[in-house]
């Protein structure tokens, strides 16, 4: 078992014919089951062409019909990222991960909009994407540092969670899923609803929670976490030395107004029962001691 | 991005929101001229500068005649304005806004962002205007009135007339105060703004809301689509060293330590700062290279570092990931060559090829510090930088 997604996942790449996405198609479809997975990609004006044997198609609802893809993948340049997102919702794809990193903030307000109602499931954007190790990869992670295990990771940024996934290494302990949800203020699903599939995940026996300044995410979760999680759960938030009011590279990671600062979310984690550390070097040997 | 109060005016006006008749002045003659333009009478002279609190700092000036005017305008342009916002170095005052006073009967607050929470852009408003919004915040949360808008049909009137009453704008006005927050949604709306605020919004003794100040932030990722917001950008009032890396497309901040941090991923580049504190340094900087640490960004960023002359060491922390640690390593041995690095150098790599990298940087004859992982690289730099 995972969350999100395993190898009966069956995926399509929106911008399969850019450099990087077609860079990490091929990447994702080395990785473990992704030549099953992987059926097809969208860009529009070249459907009826393949790369690597992997069909594309003009439409993501044509690409649907035609492979029963259930997932997508943007690698769309943000101007036209949240029409992406948008596109993929309005065909019924269950999960849509975005990757692409400076997608205005107003696009996404829109496409959080539309997407009301809607079944589908938004991760990122501006994330590294999804992998369940042993099964699947979606996105820009390094498959090779992971391995099939009973941790769940969910996190805001990219090298940080790999930092966390390496230190997993490092003492034997494999994950079940990695989520990374991404480091801009408006987005798809946050730590908690991530927290909520983990808890509800047999595989999974306890979560690294990787948080950042910026935001009340990681509040919101420790809260839910502390009257429902029957997991351990550890933490850590980057970014005790953050100054306010400067945005520190992620759109999201700023604090404003007094509010979102490390300090002030690792005292809430820590108050909900949650294991917290200070130290990024020691997120895998945290929540080794809770096992 | 941000932009001056009286270029924050300019773009609210053209949104039909009513503001003091005023003159934006680059030397003390043009504020004279403009003193005259503007006629007798009470007159404000204001520094421009991107930070909030200018009145406490001295920068604010009331004046009743042309020679207070010409002693303020002398005074304020070219000071050294220091502000809660401005650091200890304050900033230098380049731009002044000369404008026609007004007769304040309420000084209110008016103000919208993006709420992450509701996952839309909220309009707050509260009577306690003028003061920092940041403290009524914290101290009086109660007083701080929130409508939040909808994506699909934007500010209702009704929204902004019950706000105007919350805050006590007297019934005969409430119709100016829901106009100008209307003009203030549309103005946020259209040009992609990440903050606005109108503080204070005044009531005048002559039945009129004007916004008195006005402060406007932008969404960077959107400024491709606003090209006549660009043209506000003041590269004075920005750290050189934030624009050189921005050319490189580095994302770069200055701090006041003295260990030089190069990183990639904004997360990991944070937690890199964290853990050099936690091991007893102070981080000169926060900086991401990005997924690239291409042998030509990693130069410019320690160009930039080394540019703080109170730099002691430099701390590399790179986890590879997809990128190959031998192809990082020759880029950073290159790097560290090209601007004849002279500090202690730490490098930690992790990723694909990490053996051969570490091979790379010991036989590079270069005097750089190999470290196993983030606790022993931090543990390194801290050391290497009391010397």
């Amino acid at each position: 078992m995972s969350i999100l997604i395993d190898k009966n996942t069956r995926v399509l790449t929106q911008g399969i014919t850019g450099k990087t996405g077609l860079f990490h198609t091929r990447l994702c479809r080395d990785y473990a089951f992704g030549t099953e997975c992987f059926v097809a990609g969208v860009t529009p004006g070249k459907g009826g062409q393949s790369v690597e044997e992997v069909p594309i198609y003009n439409t993501v609802a044509e690409a649907r019909e035609q492979t029963g893809a259930n997932a997508s993948v943007i690698y769309v340049p943000p101007p036209y990222a949240a029409a992406a997102i948008d596109e993929a919702v309005a065909a019924g794809i269950e999960l849509v991960i975005c990757i692409t990193e400076g997608i205005p903030v107003r696009d996404m307000i829109r496409t959080r909009y539309r997407m009301r109602g809607s079944k589908s499931r938004l991760i990122g954007p501006n994330c590294p994407g999804v992998i369940t190790p042993g099964q699947i990869k979606i996105g820009i992670m390094p498959g090779h540092i992971h391995q099939p295990g009973p941790i769940g990771v969910v996190s805001r940024s990219g090298t940080l969670t790999y930092e966390a996934v390496g230190q997993l290494r490092e003492l034997g302990l494999g994950q079940s899923t990695c989520v990374g949800i991404g480091g801009d203020p408006v987005n798809g699903m946050k730590h908690l609803e991530v927290m909520q599939m983990f808890n509800d995940d047999p595989a999974t026996e306890a979560v690294i929670m990787v948080g950042e300044i910026g935001g009340s995410d990681e509040e919101i979760c420790a809260r839910w976490i502390k009257e429902h999680m029957r997991k351990p759960v550890i933490g850590f938030i980057a970014g005790v030395t953050a100054p306010p009011g400067k945005r520190m590279g992620h759109a999201g990671a700023i604090i404003s107004g007094g509010q979102g600062t490390a300090q002030e979310k690792l005292a809430i984690m820590e108050e909900c029962g949650i294991k917290i550390t200070r130290n990024p070097a020691e997120m895998g040997s945290t929540l080794k001691s809770v096992l | 991005m941000k932009i001056h109060e009286y270029q924050a005016k300019a773009l609210l006006q053209r949104y039909g929101v009513a503001v003091p008749r005023g003159v934006p002045c680059f030397s003390v003659e043009e504020a004279v001229a403009a003193g005259h333009t503007l006629g007798a009478g009470v007159r404000v002279v204001k520094a421009q500068i991107h930070a909030g609190g200018r009145g406490k700092g001295g920068g604010v000036k009331v004046v009743r005649t042309d020679d207070e005017l010409e002693t303020a305008a002398r005074q304020i342009l070219g000071m050294q304005l220091v502000t809660h916002q401005t650091g200890p170095h304050g900033q230098t005052v380049h731009r002044l806004l000369v404008e026609e006073g007004a007769d304040i009967r309420q000084e209110l607050y008016v103000g919208m962002v993006v709420d992450r929470n509701t996952q839309q852009v909220a309009l707050m408003a509260s009577a306690a205007g003028g003061m920092d919004i940041e403290e009524v915040a914290a101290s009086h949360p109660e007083q701080i009135h929130t409508a939040q808008v909808d994506p699909g049909v934007g500010l209702r009137p009704e929204q902004a007339e019950t706000l105007a009453r919350q805050i006590g704008v007297p019934e005969s006005l409430v119709g100016q105060a829901r106009d100008l927050m209307l003009g203030l949604y549309r103005a946020f709306d259209d040009t992609d703004a990440s903050l606005a605020e109108i503080n204070p919004m005044a009531v005048t003794g002559d039945g009129k809301v004007l916004a008195l100040d006005a402060k406007f932030n932008f969404d960077a990722n959107a400024l491709y689509r606003h090209e006549d917001i660009q043209a506000w950008r003041d590269l004075d009032e920005e750290d050189p060293n934030e624009i050189e890396a921005s050319r490189f497309g580095l994302s770069y901040i200055s701090l006041e330590g003295n260990i030089g941090c190069l990183v990639n991923g904004a997360g990991l580049a944070m937690a890199t700062m964290d853990i050099v504190k936690l091991y007893g340094g102070n981080p000169a900087n926060f900086l991401d290279v990005g997924g690239g640490a291409t042998t030509e960004k990693v130069t410019e960023a320690f160009k930039l570092m080394l540019s703080n002359p109170g730099l002691k060491a430099i701390l590399v922390n790179i986890f590879g990931g997809i990128m190959k640690c031998d192809v990082i390593a020759e880029g950073v041995v290159a790097a560290a060559r090209q601007v004849r690095l002279a500090v202690p150098l730490v490098v930690r790599l992790e990723g694909t090829n990490v053996e051969l990298g570490k091979q790379i940087l010991a036989d590079s004859g270069l005097p750089i510090l190999s470290a196993v992982n983030m606790a022993d690289a931090a543990a390194q730099v801290v050391a290497a930088a009391r010397g």
